[in-house]
């Protein structure tokens, strides 16, 4: 079995911790129901994401998925019940969350170069004008360099790969060095091999840094071999536990109504696979 | 017209005589002023994908200027309060309308209609709509450039101020959003100032030729550079260079400015791919080497 264990992780290298605690959780909700537009998306929310963990939200689309990233990033009120994200009441532009949103396709992708779109993360929301200071490029190399990206970062955006402009995202997410990182079905589009390279990437941005993941996926296999838990939207209500739990083809089969099967493989591996 | 009666005899008056003529000089200091103004805002109507959307205020602009003649009053003061009117409505139905393009247009149709309605009202006005259509910056009066230069000014400063929070929220909506930035605002501020540049920039290029100095310069720079630094500063070379161009022709020749602004406009943008690709070629052997190789860590 090489599933990461659910919690109080921490390796040969370390450096993960997850630590889970009421008032230290990442997220920590209870009783919370969200509506939009006059509809209840879900309710009864009680749960708690650890910090340092590295949660995959799934859940059939339509079940709320990006409502709850909406209501972390403070964009969206609950209609009930109490909700704190890393400590505090959500609030809009708090830079200890990066936000890797849905199919990034940049309006007008081909009139900014990589660099200008991550040092938006930082400095996007000063008065002035100008991206190229000193200290913001500075960090705009770190994050780049921390995506693997120093060597596109001078392209355009609208000119590099799928999974390219998937890092430049996530170097424009951590550019304010965030304790929090919520992706939003970052592999969709990308073709296999991009797919395991971002996975990649999230999982040591998590690991050696220390950053609380919550990806937002529909499909879970990529990412089985790193996560530690699964938060996920069954009959309108979200509830959280560990891939050991969760990962197991009845559970599965229940969530997406329809059969799922998981095989544990002799080399450690897991597979959901419907039939 | 001005340029008509100047360009009767050239010949007996050299290139800096005609310069200290008060009209000539208004025009060059209006043209120039509108060039920056224009570079100013030029990338963001791209970015923001309002290149339509700057025909279209120019357009909604016309019954505001042939009304005020109607009246008596400033075409230019008309043709202003109409652009920055028509520039809120058009930002007001970007956020409600899936039909957008089909509303602007119907809308811009009617607009024109209207104004060549108080046009026929006011009678004997034909040379002014004509003015109001295709432009004459010859006729600029020195009110004018001080109206222009307070635009102008006023823009320059707003830009340089919300530029990056505008690029911000133009490129990228989303995350402009969840950090907190106000977009509708920065929206609805960017079209005040985009619709203020219309409304003087209608004296240089005309409703119809709006493209030419708004969209073609920005648009040109962005076929060459992708640095937002960059491509204000060359489409603002761009449009000072067509103004400039159009002016001395016109003194020369019998042509109206216009024409000559639109043509060199023109000129650079179908001009931009081949230098750009020249760019590319010289830098791409650079590239080549250090193409990102496949990382699986």
């Amino acid at each position: 079995m090489a599933t990461t264990p659910a919690s109080g992780s921490v390796d040969g290298a370390g450096r993960k911790q997850i630590v889970t605690s009421l008032a230290t959780a990442a997220i920590a909700m209870r009783d919370v129901a969200v509506a939009r537009g006059g509809r209840q998306i879900w309710s009864g929310a009680t749960l708690e994401i650890p910090r340092g963990s590295f949660t995959a939200l799934i859940g059939p689309n339509g079940s709320g998925k990006s409502t709850l990233a909406s209501l972390v990033l403070g964009q969206l009120q609950p209609s009930n019940g109490s909700l704190s994200v890393l400590g505090e009441v959500p609030h809009r532009g708090n830079p200890a969350i990066g936000l890797v949103p849905q199919n990034h396709a940049l309006d007008k992708a081909s009139a900014v170069q990589c660099r200008d779109v991550v040092a938006l993360g930082l400095a996007g929301t000063r008065w002035g004008m100008g991206l190229r200071g000193k200290q913001v490029g500075l960090a705009v190399d770190a994050a780049l360099e921390a995506v693997d990206g120093m060597t596109f970062g001078k392209r355009r955006f609208g000119e590099v790969s799928g999974g390219q402009q998937q890092r430049v995202s996530i170097a424009q997410a951590l550019i304010t060095s965030p304790e929090m990182l919520v992706l939003d079905e970052p592999l969709a589009g990308l073709d296999l091999l991009g797919q395991v390279e971002i996975v990649e990437l999230v999982h040591h941005i998590n690991h050696d840094r220390g950053v609380t993941v919550v990806f937002i996926t529909h499909d879970l296999n990529p990412l089985l071999a790193h996560i530690d838990s699964v938060l996920y939207i069954h009959n309108g209500t979200p509830q959280f536990g560990t891939t050991d739990e969760v990962v197991d083809s009845d559970v599965l089969t229940e969530l997406y109504g329809t059969p799922v099967q998981v095989t544990r493989t002799a080399d450690g591996c897991v597979f959901t696979r419907a039939e | 017209m001005w340029f008509a009666t100047l360009v009767t005899s050239p010949s007996t008056q050299s290139g800096i005589e005609l310069l200290a003529t008060p009209f000539l000089r208004n025009a060059l200091i209006a043209g120039t002023l509108i060039a920056i103004a224009a570079g100013a805002i030029g990338y963001f109507v791209l970015l923001r994908d309002l290149p339509f959307a700057t025909h279209a205020v120019a357009h909604i602009g016309f019954p505001g200027a042939t009304f005020a003649i109607l009246v008596g009053a400033s075409p230019v003061t008309g043709m202003l309060v109409a652009c920055v009117g028509g520039g809120l409505a058009i930002g007001w139905l970007g956020h409600r309308s899936g039909e957008r393009e089909v509303v602007t247009g119907t809308v811009l149709a009617f607009a024109s209609g209207l104004g060549i309605f108080f046009a026929s009202i006011a009678t004997g006005q034909i040379a002014s709509v004509t003015s109001i259509l295709f432009g004459n910056i010859l006729a600029v009066s020195s009110t004018q450039v001080i109206v222009f230069a307070a635009i102008t000014a006023a823009v320059v400063v707003t830009i340089g101020l919300i530029g990056r929070k505008l690029m911000f929220a133009s490129v990228d909506p989303v995350v402009a959003a969840a950090k907190g930035l106000n977009t509708r605002l920065l929206s609805v501020v960017f079209l005040v100032a985009m619709s203020l540049v219309i409304g003087i920039s209608v004296t240089v290029v005309g409703v119809l030729l709006i493209f030419a100095l708004l969209v073609t310069p920005a648009a040109t720079a962005i076929r060459l550079t992708a640095r937002p630094l960059w491509v204000v500063l060359i489409s603002t070379g761009i449009a000072l260079i067509s103004v400039w161009g159009g002016l001395v022709v016109a003194t020369y020749l019998p042509w109206p400015p216009s024409f000559v602004i639109t043509t060199i406009a023109c000129i650079f943008w179908v001009a931009a791919p081949f230098a750009a690709r020249l760019r590319r070629s010289d830098s791409e052997s650079l590239h080549a080497a250090g193409q990102p190789a496949i990382s699986p860590h």
